[in-house]
């Protein structure tokens, strides 16, 4: 999948290996470091808090580093992904980051409108005419299911409070 | 013979149009839950538990139970068609149902998972009606040290017999050990791995990971590679289903073999989610195109869907003779009967008889129109497909955010699921698998519980695995399971050097 020719750059492929070898290297030696904080030894009731755990994390970091030796003698010169690609992933990880950070201001409703509408217009090309009927319908049909049909309140934020909803 | 009078009292009971109403009802939002993300069997019985306070217990049931099959068949819809499970339970049946969605054999796909869902049903029913009594007094004689060795198999078969590599395998299935150990210790009462942040008190959900790593993620690698189309398009048609079925009967060695791996992961606490897990994997080992696994086999669409089907249904077997369920929405199903003013249990058996052999029956009408309704509906989730990734995806994004709040409430889920989305997209580019991480999420507690109540018992000795027959003998699966590669490279090299 992210085999390509020469011409076209990006970062490594061994590169993110190693760099995710030593990110769930380093997640292991938080779990080892919470565990002890909990306790990893015998108390009054039998096996601590933090007993289990820690050989967990003890194994992700023994795990991890072989994962790190075995990323190491990778030599293929595979490409993980050209910066085009990663563009367009960018394009949709940074609008949805935005989109879930505004939801506990402006509720869920107007921020999946915003969100919807600038992903058919700006990544889709649509025209506004359908734009519109999505980004409007979806949250109204949302609301209709989940607020009266299913009785589940999702987050709201000033304008439902306007409109009284 | 006394059974077989009160199961045609049950069909009788069952049969009512009001409980037939319901019992389509029940299906149809079933199929709609189990295909929307996040909206999973679980809470989505939970949700609808409240609108049947008001109905009779066995009405009630009925619908309910209905919702259940109906998210067992919808969740393999999403799978076939988007890669997305719709449920943990058809992880399993993306690995070969969404390439046979590519290579244009959608409607294939669908209905020999829709068949093999009612066949695994079907069987776990008539191994209910049956046998009830005799394998739930078995499962009762499972301690934790039992419990223990039948999630330390399931984990195993995963090191051995996924494709990746086995420390990657591991790597990933420990990270869902911790993130399950977050939060409030279920034992001393004690929190550890919060460190100090409150949202974590109650630990990851496993809803909000399977949102975030398949959902999320999966349309980042769609994006990668553009604005295209991956779903295939989904003809479903009388044809197709006709010479699907005529191909199926010559698997029936792996139905069979799924069926009872599902029924006896169903009635042993371990669940769909394991059932289908295992039953791929070692349909993948035992099939004569098991290396075609993975690119579109139509047996390894067979052997989970039959396997979780069967651990589904056979999962409300300890529900209703012992009270102990054996699924998550099992326990939540538990939870109505005990709002309905009924004692699970055996006595339920005896003093709820109409109650028992009506949920039975129904069980069996049920899946046949289960069966008719998602054969029947999926042009309408053929037409989904129709639809441009470009207008799908901020959907999906939305539905995916929706699903993701709604598990707690909680705005923190979301920013989580989203986290958890990028972590999904560099995993699997980094070829770790994302099965085991989302499965020791949702077992890491109880197998936690199992291991520190074994330890207890034995006054820390590990000896308690090998106490008894039973248990050293899944602990030794287990283990042969985890060396599966390193026995059989061993095994090769022994003959090579013998010739």
């Amino acid at each position: 999948m992210t085999e390509r020719s020469g011409s076209a750059s990006g970062p490594a492929h061994k590169t993110l290996e190693i760099g995710m070898a030593l990110l769930i290297g380093a997640f292991g030696l938080v779990v080892i470091f919470g565990s002890l904080k909990a306790g990893i030894n015998w108390g009054a009731e039998g096996p601590r808090a933090g007993f289990f755990p820690f050989y967990v994390g003890a194994t992700i970091v023994v795990a991890s580093a072989i994962n790190l030796w075995s990323a190491q003698r990778d030599n293929d010169g595979r490409l993980f992904a050209e910066w085009g690609q990663l563009r367009q992933v960018m394009s949709v990880v940074v609008p949805t980051a935005i989109y879930v950070g505004s939801m506990p201001f402006i509720g869920l409703y107007v921020a999946s409108m915003v969100f919807i509408a600038w992903f058919m217009r700006w990544l889709g090309g649509y025209r506004w005419l359908t734009v519109a009927a999505v980004a409007i319908g979806m949250p109204v049909v949302t609301y209709l299911v989940f607020e009266r049909w299913f009785l589940v309140p999702l987050p709201k934020g000033p304008l439902e409070e306007w409109l009284g909803l | 013979m006394e059974e077989l009078a009160n199961l045609f009292h049950g069909f009788a009971v069952a049969l009512q149009p009001y409980n037939i109403m319901l019992m389509i009802i029940g299906i149809t939002l079933g199929v709609i839950i189990g295909v929307l993300p996040g909206l999973g069997g679980a809470n989505g019985v939970a949700i609808l538990l409240p609108l049947t306070f008001s109905m009779p217990p066995t009405s009630a049931i009925i619908m309910l139970s209905c919702i259940y099959w109906g998210a067992l068949f919808g969740g393999a819809i999403t799978s076939i068609l988007f890669n997305i499970p719709g449920e943990p339970w058809s992880v399993a049946t993306t690995f070969d149902g969404y390439p046979m969605a590519q290579q244009g054999k959608p409607g294939e796909a669908l209905t020999a998972a829709f068949t093999s869902s009612f066949v695994g049903a079907l069987f776990a029913v008539i191994m209910i009606t049956l046998v009830a009594p005799l394998v739930a007094g078995f499962a009762l004689r499972f301690g934790p040290a039992e419990k223990f060795a039948v999630y330390f198999l399931a984990f195993c078969s995963f090191v051995g017999l996924s494709k990746e590599p086995p420390f990657k395998t591991i790597a990933a299935m420990m990270m869902g050990f911790a993130l399950a150990a977050v939060g409030l210790d279920s034992i001393t009462g004690q929190l550890r791995l919060t460190f100090g942040v409150t949202e974590l008190l109650n630990g990851f959900d496993f809803l909000i990971a399977v949102i975030g790593l398949f959902g999320i993620g999966e349309i980042l690698l769609t994006m990668e590679e553009g604005l295209a189309f991956r779903g295939g398009n989904a003809t479903i048609n009388l044809r197709v289903v006709i010479q699907t079925w005529r191909e199926l009967p010559t698997y029936w060695m792996t139905s069979l073999r799924s069926c009872l791996i599902g029924c006896w992961m169903g009635v042993t606490p371990a669940g769909a989610t394991p059932a289908s897990f295992m039953s791929y994997g070692i349909a993948k080992r035992l099939a004569r195109r098991g290396n075609n696994f993975g690119k579109g086999e139509i047996e390894g669409v067979i052997a989970p869907e039959t396997a979780a089907h069967a651990a589904g249904t056979s999962a409300l077997l300890p529900m209703l003779s012992l009270g102990v369920p054996g699924s998550p929405t099992a326990a939540v199903l538990l939870g109505g009967l005990l709002i309905w003013g009924l004692q699970p249990g055996p006595m339920l058996f005896v003093e709820q008889k109409e109650f028992v052999w009506g949920l039975i029956a129904s069980m069996y009408l049920g899946n046949l129109a289960g069966l008719i309704v998602v054969l029947t509906c999926v042009p309408i989730f053929a037409a989904i497909l129709r639809v441009p990734f470009g207008i799908i995806a901020p959907l999906i994004l939305v539905l995916c955010a929706i699903g993701a709040y709604s598990v707690h409430n909680s705005t923190f889920d979301v920013m989580l699921m989203l986290v958890f989305g990028v972590l999904g997209y560099l995993l699997k580019k980094c070829n770790y698998p994302l099965a085991p991480l989302v499965l020791a999420i949702v077992l890491g507690d109880k197998a936690e519980e199992a291991f520190r109540q074994s330890l207890l018992g034995s006054q820390g000795s590990l000896n308690v695995f090998f106490s008894n027959g039973l248990v050293s003998t899944i602990m030794v699966l287990g283990l042969v399971a985890l060396f599966w590669s390193a026995i059989q490279e061993g095994y090769s090299r022994l003959r090579t050097s013998m010739a």
